[in-house]
């Protein structure tokens, strides 16, 4: 069976410092994947590459088995319909208010009227426990968390079937972290559909992955059952995994 | 001697490839202008706060410009005799020069500045990127409205500051220069050609444009944090104002053809 995304030998690099280097990647439709991997080996860049914000430099990323590198204009709306991403920051548009922001696809791609789309929005939002009451206020007049569930909010509120998660509990404290996790799990599950994720918590990763696989020098080293993390055998995910600074991978300080 | 032949050469190339990607940016937001959908919240948004919000700074600017032209003129024209002609070259600096100019110099600093530092946030807090995951184009959510209300926007914010200006002129020249204030109005009404006004409306079409291109093209492009953002608001200023100067000397040569 073909695997519902898939990454093919991606390449990228930023002037003279390589990021990826011949990256591969499958994740199965209704699968939840969890990469893991030290700052700066090129998580973010990798998940970019597959929702298209970052071309790769060589390689190909597969969408039900179509290339969609490169595509553009109709056939990359199309890709994107299916596509939902929580940003590393949340990014929530400044101007909108809540509400606009979570129903935004509804509005400005979908074309769905302000009133229905207001109505979903607010949905949506009770479904990732945002009080109704914050509908009508600014991102900035919102705490960290519930920033994140409002961009969880918008990034299901038209069904992906794959959604992106870039770090979705740093910066969190641990029980709004595993509040997040647990909504990650149950959204995941409501929709079936599957889930890439980054982190560099492992408590994370071992809550809403099915697989993990950790990324280092711009390939994947290693990857298994979340549950096999732990006797990976594997001198790389050990030290990453029990947070030593000695080890194989030389801490950037 | 080589080394310094090289820098030169840097330089040019370096100038060559900032135009390159400047074109293919305005390349890109015209077309966005000329495809749908149009996001018309988002032009009503922008006409408010490029056009609306810049009235009382072009109001201001106009009436003092056109009084100090006013009494400049004036002393000027006292030398040969020709006081009289006070409200018929007013009239004719504002329209043709002066309110096109300054209206595009006091906006290349007001809306390319603010457009540039607000996109340039978006862009560095992965705001464009979401919209772009979010199935719709920045292009045609930010930059065309921007372009859009710029552009119609200033010929009307020009309409207004000539009419301040000449109003300058007119106050200084009943109040403190002793003219009568009917003949200067007839003066000024009778000299004027709807050319002149034309030639100030087109310039102010294009500067707008320049502004809302400038500030768009900077914004999009800044990476590097808050520190980026600085810079792009910096450099759309200055690539706006120096545009803005450029085209006027050759609207002005090509029209007085
Ligand atoms: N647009 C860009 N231009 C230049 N370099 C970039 C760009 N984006 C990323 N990089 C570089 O690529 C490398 C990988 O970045 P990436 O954001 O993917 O790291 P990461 O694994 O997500 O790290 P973190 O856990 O800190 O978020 C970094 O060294 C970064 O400097
Ligand atoms: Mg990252």
């Amino acid at each position: 069976m073909n695997p519902k995304l898939a990454l093919r030998g991606l390449k990228k690099a930023f002037g003279p410092k390589v990021v990826l280097d011949g990256l591969d990647l499958d994740l199965a439709a209704g699968q939840s994947l969890v990469i893991i991997g030290g700052s700066g080996v090129g998580k973010s860049v990798t998940i970019k590459c597959a929702l298209g914000l970052i071309k790769p430099d060589d390689g190909q990323v597969l969408l039900d088995g179509k290339v969609i590198t490169n595509a553009r204009g109709q056939e990359r709306q199309l890709a994107l319909r299916q596509f939902g991403m929580l940003f590393q920051g949340a990014a929530l548009f400044d101007s909108l208010s809540i509400w606009e922001n979570v129903a935004f696809r509804l509005l400005y791609a979908d074309g769905v009227g302000r009133a229905e789309a207001r109505e979903r929005a607010i949905e949506t939002m009770r479904r990732v426990r945002l009080a109704p009451e914050t509908a009508d206020l600014r991102p900035i007049e919102l705490s960290g968390g519930m920033q994140k569930r409002a961009g969880l909010a918008r990034a299901i509120i038209a069904k992906p079937q794959i959604i992106f998660f870039d770090e979705p509990t740093t910066g969190l404290d641990p029980i709004t972290a595993d509040a997040i996790n647990d909504l990650i799990v149950e959204m995941v599950k409501d929709l079936g559909c599957a889930a890439l994720s980054i982190t560099h918590d492992m408590a994370s990763a071992r809550k809403i992955a099915d697989d993990i696989a950790m990324i280092h020098q711009g390939k994947i080293i290693w990857r298994g059952p979340a549950a096999s993390v732990d006797s990976s055998g594997n001198a790389y995910v050990e030290q990453f995994v029990h947070g030593r600074a000695v080890g194989p991978i030389q801490a950037v300080v | 001697m080589l080394n310094w032949i090289r820098q030169v050469g840097r330089g040019v190339i370096a100038l060559l490839r900032e135009s390159g990607r400047f074109a293919t940016f305005v390349a890109q937001a015209i077309a966005s202008v000329f495809t749908p959908p149009l996001y018309l919240s988002q032009l009503a948004r922008q006409a408010l706060s490029i056009g609306y919000f810049s009235l009382p700074l072009i109001g201001l600017t106009a009436v003092f410009i056109g009084a100090a032209l006013a009494l400049n003129i004036y002393t000027g024209g006292a030398r040969f005799n020709a006081e009289q002609f006070v409200p018929n070259i007013v009239v004719l600096g504002i329209t043709r020069e002066l309110g096109p100019v300054l209206a595009g110099l006091m906006l290349a600093g007001r809306v390319s500045a603010g457009i540039a530092a607000e996109i340039g946030t978006m862009r560095v807090t992965e705001q464009i990127d979401a919209m772009t995951t979010l199935s719709t184009d920045p292009f045609k959510f930010l930059v065309a409205p921007r372009l859009i209300a710029a552009t119609l926007g200033l010929p009307l914010l020009v309409l207004v500051a000539d009419t301040i200006g000449v109003m300058g002129g007119y106050l200084v020249a009943i109040n403190s220069l002793g003219f009568n204030g009917s003949i200067y109005l007839r003066n000024t009404l009778d000299f004027l050609e709807s050319q002149d006004v034309l030639l100030g409306v087109w310039k102010a079409a294009a500067f707008g444009f320049i502004i809302a291109a400038v500030g768009c093209y900077q914004g999009y492009r800044s990476a590097g944090g808050a520190l980026g953002v600085g810079r792009a608001a910096t450099n759309a200023v200055v690539g706006a104002t120096v545009l803005i100067l450029a085209t006027n000397y050759l609207m002005t040569a090509f029209f007085v053809e």
